[in-house]
Formats: structure tokens, sequence, C-alpha cells
């Protein structure tokens, strides 16, 4: 007995970790997965409906105006924050003086939450006393700017506040990866009469290929996912205009009494996810084991 | 002679871009310095706005400074105004929100660290497997839970309770700090397990005695890691509680969100630095493994 317990003491102690996630990640997930295919409304019912909800959910206006903003929004994140990202961790990696001041300042957005960033940022971007009132108190009369409260625009506020938030640790990740790089490849650059400019672009970031698909995958990560900014800025409005699939799916569930339907919502986003993630992880892995 | 003519000319070429080197200097700092004043800005509109009265607000612009340091608006923010039934203040929130911290950055550390010990130094049939399967957990979006997990805290009877935000953070937390106690023991050398188990050491005593000891730094990691998703998280704290035990960031929602007759701008910002400062202070003390967290968690996860 003494013997058993000694030789399995490992999985024993692993057991409550796989346990505690088998139950709660995979299991309510599948869970999740057989409501999205039941006819439940208020109540979660247990007969089988088909795809009822899918179809129901791809009829829906709202779903789709959701599905159109988290494109645009992962669209213009990606690509601003990346830019920004790159354009901030070259600049730094030039013996900067005062690098760690800079980096701090680049980076502490991320060490707050949405809803505080959230905040301020409605606050900045408010027509009545934020930045429209600062330029009109500069002088430009004419100076309008009220996207938070345009239906036309306001999902732009959200890319504003989402790529300041998020800019810097693509920075951090390209700055880790410009400085893994070893000198020598550089210099060799260099001597055969390389600028400045060809270095980076010929050489350094297609080294940094890898940097780029780990930043690739958790910007879409947190635009998919991306639900407390849009609370914090708009609550989905003005109308439903900024509505996002993670605001639609606790909206259907919790305010709205269409479990079923929220629940083929979250199925959507898990499928979203898992199309992004699984290709990653196996990348990841296969590095790993070559290693 | 060829030697010659080419040193020449790369002196001619050095003087050239010594030009170019002093403008591309300058127009870098430019540039650094124009992003890092967008970075900076709605931190210091925040601060500002936070010390001025309203109408201090109504007349100025955004970045005018503040005629005094006024902290009212901090100490409505935190205690409220004293009038009762309607007076909504940050205070119990601030507690809730530490109460429901800490329990869970300990437990999830906890689980993460004897996880991650077991995955590299105990290794068995099928380990990777297991280690795929806990780490898929870091990238589910929560919405696939949300349903299930709102009737499970219902069924144990601890929804809208801080117990209950304490279970749900120490389970969804445990994939990271598995990642992160896992490729941290990775690279100490296996040899060392060995010897202590040759010389008899068990299970437990490998674990105290040699891994602990050294462990510092990734404890220091997860620690910083899991507090800052933790504090920061509304996802959760918005579903799963609502009135006496939600969290900090649901209740500065709700203060911002109330619509009474009068918005007080300065209150919002005060209480939104309130909700921010914890984590602000973490970041600036140990920015360091702050950022190791980040790009490690996000590197492998």
């Amino acid at each position: 007995m003494f013997k058993w317990l000694e030789k399995n003491l490992p999985k024993i102690v692993m057991a409550p970790a796989v346990g505690l996630i088998g139950w709660f990640v995979y299991g309510f997930v599948l869970w999740t997965l057989y409501i999205s295919f039941t006819n439940s409304k208020i109540l979660p019912k247990y007969e089988l409906w088909g795809f009822g909800q899918y179809e129901k959910l791809w009829a829906s206006r709202k779903w789709l105006i959701s599905v159109d903003n988290l494109l645009v929004f992962t669209a213009l994140f990606l690509i601003f924050c990346i830019v920004i990202g790159i354009i901030l961790a070259i600049f730094l990696d030039q013996k900067i003086r005062a690098e760690g001041v800079l980096r701090t300042i680049y980076l502490y957005p991320m060490a707050l939450s949405f809803i505080v960033t959230g905040t301020a940022w409605k606050w900045i971007l408010n027509p009545t006393l934020g930045i429209q009132k600062m330029f009109i108190d500069w002088g430009f009369e004419n100076f309008t700017f009220d996207w938070l409260v345009n239906r036309e625009m306001a999902i732009y506020t959200i890319v504003i506040a989402g790529v300041w938030q998020s800019a810097g640790f693509v920075m951090a990740l390209f700055l880790a990866g410009l400085r893994s790089v070893e000198d020598e490849i550089v210099k060799a650059a260099k001597i055969d009469g390389a600028g400045l400019f060809t270095v980076y672009w010929k050489i350094l970031l297609p080294m940094m290929r890898p940097v780029f698909f780990t930043s690739f995958v958790i910007l879409v990560h947190i635009s998919i996912k991306s639900y407390d900014l849009i609370v914090a800025l708009t609550q989905g409005g003005p109308g439903i205009s900024t509505t996002m699939p993670a605001l639609f799916m606790t909206q259907a569930a919790f305010h709205k009494s269409q479990v079923g339907l929220s629940a083929a919502s979250a199925m959507m986003m898990f499928m979203a996810v898992a199309a992004v993630i699984i290709p990653y992880l196996y990348s990841e892995l296969r590095r790993e084991n070559a290693r | 002679m060829q030697d010659n003519l080419q040193s020449t000319s790369y002196k001619e070429l050095e003087q050239k871009s010594k030009y170019t080197n002093i403008f591309l200097r300058w127009f870098l700092y430019f540039i650094l310095i124009l992003f890092a004043s967008y970075f900076i800005f709605p931190l210091y509109v925040m601060v500002v706005t936070s010390l001025k009265t309203m109408e201090e607000i109504r007349q100025g612009t955004l970045l005018t400074w503040p005629s005094s340091l006024n902290f009212d608006s901090w100490l409505v923010a935190w205690g409220g105004r004293g009038y009762g039934a309607g007076d909504t203040f940050l205070r119990p929130y601030f507690w809730n929100s530490i109460k429901m911290v800490v329990p869970a950055v300990f437990f999830s550390t906890f689980i993460g660290a004897m996880t991650g010990y077991v995955l590299t130094k105990w290794r068995f049939k099928g380990d990777q497997w297991v280690f795929l399967f806990l780490l898929f957990g870091c990238f589910i979006p929560f919405q696939a839970i949300l349903l299930p997990m709102a009737r499970t805290l219902g069924s144990l009877g601890i929804s809208n309770s801080v117990v209950g935000l304490v279970l749900v953070h120490t389970v969804y937390g445990i994939p990271f700090t598995t990642l992160f106690f896992r490729n941290y023991y990775i690279s100490v050398p296996t040899e060392l397990v060995k010897a202590a188990r040759i010389d008899g050491a068990g299970f437990f005593k490998i674990f105290f005695k040699i891994l602990l000891p050294i462990s510092a730094p990734i404890i220091v990691v997860t620690v910083i890691w899991q507090f800052t998703q933790i504090w920061n998280d509304f996802l959760f704290g918005s579903t799963f509680s609502f009135g006496e035990a939600a969290p900090i960031q649901v209740a500065l929602n709700n203060m911002v969100l109330s619509s009474t007759s009068v918005k007080e701008y300065n209150v919002d910002m005060a209480s939104a630095i309130i909700a921010g400062i914890p984590t602000l202070i973490v970041y600036v003390l140990a920015g360091k493994y702050f950022i190791r967290g980040l790009t490690s968690g996000a590197v492998k996860g």
C-alpha cells in the first residue's frame, strides 16, 4: 500500500489540476456545445433540436453586426499594434538614453484593466468636455471629434483605446526578439556595406518571423475575447453599432433568456479561437521537440 | 593599392553619414517621445481631472493643470458622501477584491508549482499530452464556460460570493501557473533530482529542499501575473457577482455608468485611479518580472 502510494504520488499530485481543468474547461465546453443544439430559453433543456440556434444566430442582424465589427476591429487592431510595436522596438534598439523609462511608459497600460482605461478614454473622447472641447478652446472653432457618439465611427474609438493598451506589448515581444539576435550577424552585414535600414528590413525583420506569428496569435486572441473595453467605453452603442460577439453572448445568456442562442454564439467564438490556436500550439510543440 | 582606395572612400562615407546620423538621432528621439506622450496622455488626464473641481473641469481643457491640489473627489470615490442609500463608493469593493485575490493567487500558484514540478521532474508516459491538455485552458474564450459555471456556482451555493470568485479564478489560473513553473523547472538539471532520489529523498522533500529554494524568481513572476489578471478581471466578476459581493472593477463600472443627475468626472477619474493603483504600483516596483510573465506567458501560451 505504502509502496503503491509512493510510486503513484506524482500522479496523485497531478490529479487535482487535471481533474479541475477536465471538468471546468473540457466538461463545460462540451456542455455548452450540447446546449447549443437544444432549444433552451430561460433554462437549459436537454432534448436535441439540431442546428436551429445556429440558423437563428446567423440570421440575427445583431450577430452579423457583431461579426462585422469584430473583423474591422481585429484588422485595424492587428495592423496598428504590430506597426507601432515594431517601430518602437527598432527605435528603442538604437542604444537610446533612458530606454528603461520609455519602455516603462509604453508598457504600463498592460498593467491596467480595460475598465480603468476605458473609463479614462470615455472621458477623453466625450464630445462636450473632452478632446473636442480642448481643440475648440485652443481656437479651432469648427473642430469636431464625436466618434464616441457617432454610429459610423464609434467602433474606431475602441480601436484607439485597444491599440493604446496593447501596442507596448508587441513592442516588448519584438524588442526581446531583436535582442536575442547575435551581434555578429548585424556586424557582418554592416561590413558588407548594408545600411541600418537594410539590416532591419532585409535581415532582422525576416528573422523575427516567430515573433510576428506569436504577436498575431495573441492579438487575435485578445480581440476575439474583447468585452471589458466595449462595456466600459460604449456598452455596444450608440444603438448596437459597436456590439461584438463576446457582448452578444453575455447579453443573450444573462439578459435576454436566450440560453441556447448564447451557447451557439459562444461555440462560434470557441471555434474561431481554436482555428488560430491549434496550429500555433502545434508549431510551438514541434519547435520544442526539435530542440 | 586596392586597400588604400577602399579605406579612403570608406572614410568619406563615414563623414557624410555623420550628419545624417545626427539628424536620424533627433528624429529617433522625436518619434519615441511623441509615442511616449500618446501613452502617458490618458494617465495624465486621469490624474489632473481627479484633482479638479467640476467648475474647473467645465472652464478648462483636458490638459489644464488644477488650480490647487484638491483630493476631495478621491475621498468621495473611496468613502462616499455619507448620505446613505444611493451613495456608492469603492471602499467595500476594494476589500472584496483583496479577499478574492489573495486566496486565488495563493491556490493557483501552489497548484501550478506542483504540476510544473511533476511534469518536468517526475515524467511519466504521456506527460506531454497532459501538459497540452492543461495548456489549452489558457486559450479558451471564457464565454464557452460562462453558462455552466453560473449553474455550478448556483448549485454549490456560492454564486454571488467572494468564495465563488476565488474558485473561478483559481481554476482558470491553473493553466497559466502550470505553464510558468513547467517552463522554469525544465531548465533545472534533472541530475540534481536524480541524485537526491538515490540519496533516498522523497517526492515532497525534493520539492521543498531542492526546487523551492531556487524558485523565487518564477514565484514572483507567477504571483504578479495572477494578481494582475485577477485584480483586473471584469468578465467573471460581472457575470458571477452583483451588489455587495462585487469586486472593484465591477463596482467602478457601475459607478461610472450610474446615471445620477450630474456627471462628476472628477470622481469617476479618482475611482478609476483607485481601481488601477494596486496593479500600477506592482508594475512600477516589479516591472521586470511583470514583463517576463507577459512575454513568457505569451510566447508559449
